[in-house]
């Protein structure tokens, strides 16, 4: 039985629907990440769970039990906010305590549980200090520490890595993914971040819209997206517009704009539906876009073009190609090789190349 | 670099001069050894001694002093509900009733309070004073404390019940606490506003009651004594006191409220 | 017991206390002051019964009588027009004073400025009688100002006058009393403005003249629609001001509204002058409101 059930739930603001018909199902243990852009109804959905906020519709299950009409309080589910909700008139110490003085556990077994939960986020020492004498990393550590003391069912967070730095919260995400092995409790996370999502999490449900689009691990949801919205928000991908030339169980042609017949991968069970003159894109990673001045190797779907422009980021430099029939298309390539920093020029003309099976056809 | 022009600070000083130097006068004329506010004669304390044999003005001053603590912990109590309502829930009438006496002239609330009390049958005194002055000071109470909730964060509140407090546990822990300093401003305000209110006191009291600013009233209305510069200097000593500690205690819900 | 029923338990009694309150000790008295403009005068003051028993049987004794009082005697109009322009001027006078100081405030560094605002509350803080008391005496026939005054006038041949009593002298009280309502809105709104508009529009060319003409001054706007209204309304009610300071020149609406009340005892009458104040204050809360937003930033 899945500790966290999510039933056809919705909701809905006046006219705006935030929630349309969510269903997931969330095994114990797990991280999982609830991923999409600003007002897709993400937060909407880890406040029903809290219990903030109630569906109009569906219904939200934990440990099997529904939990309608069930106060915050009363849910075994806790919460670290986006702002950390650090009560700002205690101390660190009493701020961790919280929870284990609400559930009426002793003195000195709070006082021994909250030194513990401190040593755990390596915060031993910070108990006398007020939220507001903390660095923003401590204060997260606080707000996680808090929301932990008590072993809750599940853990949601809410974006709480999103006010620190970068550097900072490539170490947090670290820390949280061990933490999360260690304690063992199941994390759902909110992000609009999709590499922090990538990073962090067992599996994803990318959410456009109030609805769910994907829902999958990490590798499949980069490796193959299952419509544009995915494709092009995990991540950055080649669109190609176009339409399907032939297919079979064997073998999927393409007719793409400015570009011509290319060969890919059959879409499976989708054989009957894709047919001849259906259109859709091509979703190619840039990674998976080879340029070089010779042709490149048999077995590759081939055009030409020349060098548009390119970004140097260190350790790859994205060029983009424009073909001669103008249409764009960005390859990504390392710069592992020494001395090699740059191998095109803007203007240079180059064979551009991309293996069948490495792009996916999308109809959505 | 724009330069620092030197008019603006001339000009604000001389504002400043013109917000103080009555009051200054006032002081100065109230150590004065004249009967007369017209010329320095020399420094006395006399106005003060007369003061405290002024049988009228001391009665007074132990009215206003009972009406103001009366009404300002009855509006304190009133105003910090009003004001968690209004911020907590979306409400038409309330915000309405809290706002008006605040935004019409004071002569309204005056005006039409006697008429309430007279039609009732009661006896203007005291107690009418009393229920006027909760009444308006309700309003300046909840202002303080609706901006002191709206300045909080929201998910203080609700990190406090998904921690398992009940939702009066979460008000009493997190939310009281947290906006506990407007509520002693708004309560410093209420008892400033109430012992200083005089139009709709004027209206609301009979003959039955009198307060200082209606015994400075008459004083004033009648024949100008060096006694109302010692009263008032006494006045503005004890404001200032006050108004020193609601500033420590909370500068912001000061400004908001005046 | 439902989770809904418990919410609205709860919204219920914090609400339910200062609702009663309010609506007993201000909805209702308003309510009795909107009837009692309908009804007629008291034999011996205050109000004649509001059921009559005549031969026709029982009836209800209301009439637009006062109403009708109001409109024919162009006495009220005219008072209520002088009222107006006593207010108008004062927020304008407080506006030229207010603008300055609340600018000046607004751009002293952080501990200065808290102090600033501070010096601005104070006086406001003392009791108002007192503030009003103090001109008393600086505006009295004996005192330095006048003696000062009436020297330099005699110097230029011209003859002694009366500053306390006059209409001068109640908006010199009105202003006085008003000024911190039109500074804090206006430093509020100035306080928020970003320096940097002022630099770039520096950069580009405007001078300090423009710079605050073509800046400063309309994001202001604001500020200046929400002090005017701040001084304005209750300026425009006030009685106790030119009850001190004003003699028989300064009269105010609300000395009129005072006098029907305590001393003519004409109760209907008083409620008639009453209930227009009342709508035009609200009427000029509901445009500086209505001005205010349309000139949001």
């Amino acid at each position: 039985m899945a500790l966290l059930e999510i039933r056809g739930v919705s909701r809905r603001f006046g006219d705006f629907l935030a929630v349309d018909d969510v269903s997931l199902s969330i095994e114990a243990g797990e991280f999982f990440c609830l991923l999409g852009p600003s007002g897709c109804g993400k937060t909407t959905l880890l406040r029903m769970v809290a219990g903030f906020d109630a569906p109009d519709g569906g219904a939200i299950l934990l440990d099997g039990r529904d939990v309608a009409g069930i106060p915050p309080e009363k849910r075994d589910v806790h919460t670290v906010f986006q702002s950390y909700a650090l009560f700002p008139h205690m101390t660190v110490a009493q701020n961790i305590a919280f929870p284990l003085t609400m559930a009426g556990v002793g003195a000195e077994a709070s006082r021994r549980r909250v030194e513990e939960a401190l040593d755990g986020v390596s915060l031993g020492g910070m108990s006398g200090r007020y939220p507001s004498e903390l660095s923003g990393g401590q204060r997260q550590r606080v707000a996680v520490a808090r929301a932990l003391v008590d072993r809750p069912k599940l853990l949601l967070l809410d974006e709480p890595l999103a006010a620190l730095d970068a550097k900072l919260k490539e170490r947090m995400q670290l820390e949280l993914i061990t933490l999360q092995k260690e304690v063992g409790i199941t994390f759902v996370y909110v992000t609009h971040d999709q590499q922090e999502a990538l990073a962090l999490s067992h599996r994803i449900a990318v959410m456009n819209r109030g609805r769910v689009e994907q829902m999958d691990e990490p590798s499949r949801l980069y490796g193959s997206p299952r419509n544009r919205f995915v494709a092009d928000f995990i991540g950055t991908c080649n669109l190609l517009e176009g339409e399907v030339a032939a297919h079979s169980r064997d073998a999927l042609e393409l007719r793409l704009d400015g570009i011509g017949t290319v060969r890919s991968s059959p879409v499976e069970g989708q054989v009957e539906r894709l047919v001849p003159g259906v259109r859709g894109v091509l979703a190619l990673r840039p990674e998976k876009v080879a340029i070089s001045r010779e042709a490149p190797l048999p077995g590759h779907n081939r055009t030409t073009g020349k060098v548009f422009d390119f970004l140097y980021l260190g350790d790859v430099t994205i060029y983009v190609v424009e073909l001669d029939s103008g249409v764009r298309v960005e390859a990504m390539l390392p710069n592992s090789a020494p001395g090699r920093a740059k191998f095109f020029e803007a203007g240079d003309s180059v064979h551009v190349g991309w293996l069948p099976e490495a792009g996916v056809f999308l109809t959505d | 670099m724009r330069k620092n022009s030197l008019w603006l600070p001339l000009a604000g000083f001389l504002v400043y001069v013109f917000l103080y130097a009555p009051l200054l006068i006032v002081v100065a004329f109230s150590f004065n050894d004249s009967r007369l506010n017209s010329q320095w004669v020399g420094f006395t304390l006399e106005w003060y001694r007369v003061l405290l044999h002024h049988e009228a003005m001391l009665q007074a001053a132990g009215n206003s002093l009972l009406i103001a603590l009366v009404a300002s912990a009855v509006s304190t109590v009133l105003g910090t509900m009003a004001g968690f309502a209004m911020y907590r829930f979306r409400l038409r009438v309330l915000p309405l009733l809290v706002l008006a006496p605040i935004a019409i002239p004071e002569i309204l609330t005056g005006v039409s309070l006697l008429l309430f009390f007279v039609l009732l049958g009661m006896t203007l005194g005291m107690v009418s004073i009393i229920l006027s002055h909760i009444a308006f000071c309700l309003g300046f109470v909840a202002i303080v404390v609706r901006s002191r909730l709206a300045g909080m964060d929201e998910s203080l509140t609700e990190a406090a019940r998904d921690l398992g407090a009940t939702p009066w546990c979460a008000f009493r822990r997190v939310t009281l606490p947290l906006i506990m300093p407007g509520v002693v401003a708004g309560a410093l305000m209420a008892f400033t506003l109430s012992i200083d209110d005089f139009v709709i006191t004027f209206f609301t009291a009979g003959v039955g009651a009198s307060t200082l600013p209606l015994q400075i009233y008459t004083m004033v209305k009648t024949s100008v004594t060096p006694e109302v510069n010692a009263i008032s200097s006494l006045l503005m000593l004890l404001t200032l006191v006050l108004i020193l500690v609601a500033s420590k205690l909370s500068p912001s819900a000061l400004r908001s409220g005046a | 017991m439902s989770a809904a029923w418990r919410a609205s338990l709860q919204r219920f009694l914090i609400t339910g206390p200062p609702l009663v309150y309010l609506l007993l000790f201000f909805g209702i008295p308003t309510l009795i002051m909107v009837l009692a403009s309908l009804r007629l005068p008291g034999e011996f003051g205050g109000l004649a019964p509001l059921w009559e028993t005549g031969p026709s049987g029982t009836e209800l004794n209301l009439s637009l009588e006062s109403y009708g009082r109001f409109f024919s005697d162009s006495l009220y109009a005219w008072l209520f027009f002088k009222s107006f322009l006593y207010a108008l001027v004062t927020a304008v006078a407080c506006l030229l004073l207010a603008y300055p100081l609340a600018l000046l405030i607004a751009r002293s560094p952080g501990k200065r400025r808290d102090l600033l605002v501070l010096l601005v509350i104070l006086p406001f803080w003392s009791n108002f009688l007192i503030r009003v008391y103090a001109w008393m005496i600086i505006l009295g026939p004996e005192s330095v100002l006048t003696r000062t005054l009436n020297a330099l006038l005699a110097g230029l041949g011209i003859a002694p006058v009366e500053l306390l009593f006059t209409p001068f002298a109640v908006l010199v009280g009105l202003v006085y009393v008003h000024l911190p309502f039109m500074v804090l809105p206006l430093f509020a709104n100035l306080e928020k403005h970003d320096p940097a508009l002022l630099d770039a529009a520096q950069d580009l060319g405007a001078g300090a003249w423009s710079r605050f003409w073509r800046v400063t001054f309309p994001l202001s706007l604001p500020g200046v629609y929400a002090g005017t209204a701040l001084v304005f309304i209750p300026a425009f009610g006030i009685f106790a001001i030119p009850d001190l300071l004003g003699g028989t020149q300064g009269i105010m609406i609300g000395n009129v509204i005072k006098q029907q009340f305590l001393d003519t005892r004409d109760w209907p009458f008083g409620s008639v002058l009453s209930m227009v104040l009342t709508v035009g204050a609200l009427a000029l809360a509901g445009l500086a409101a209505l001005f205010g937003r349309r000139t949001r930033v």
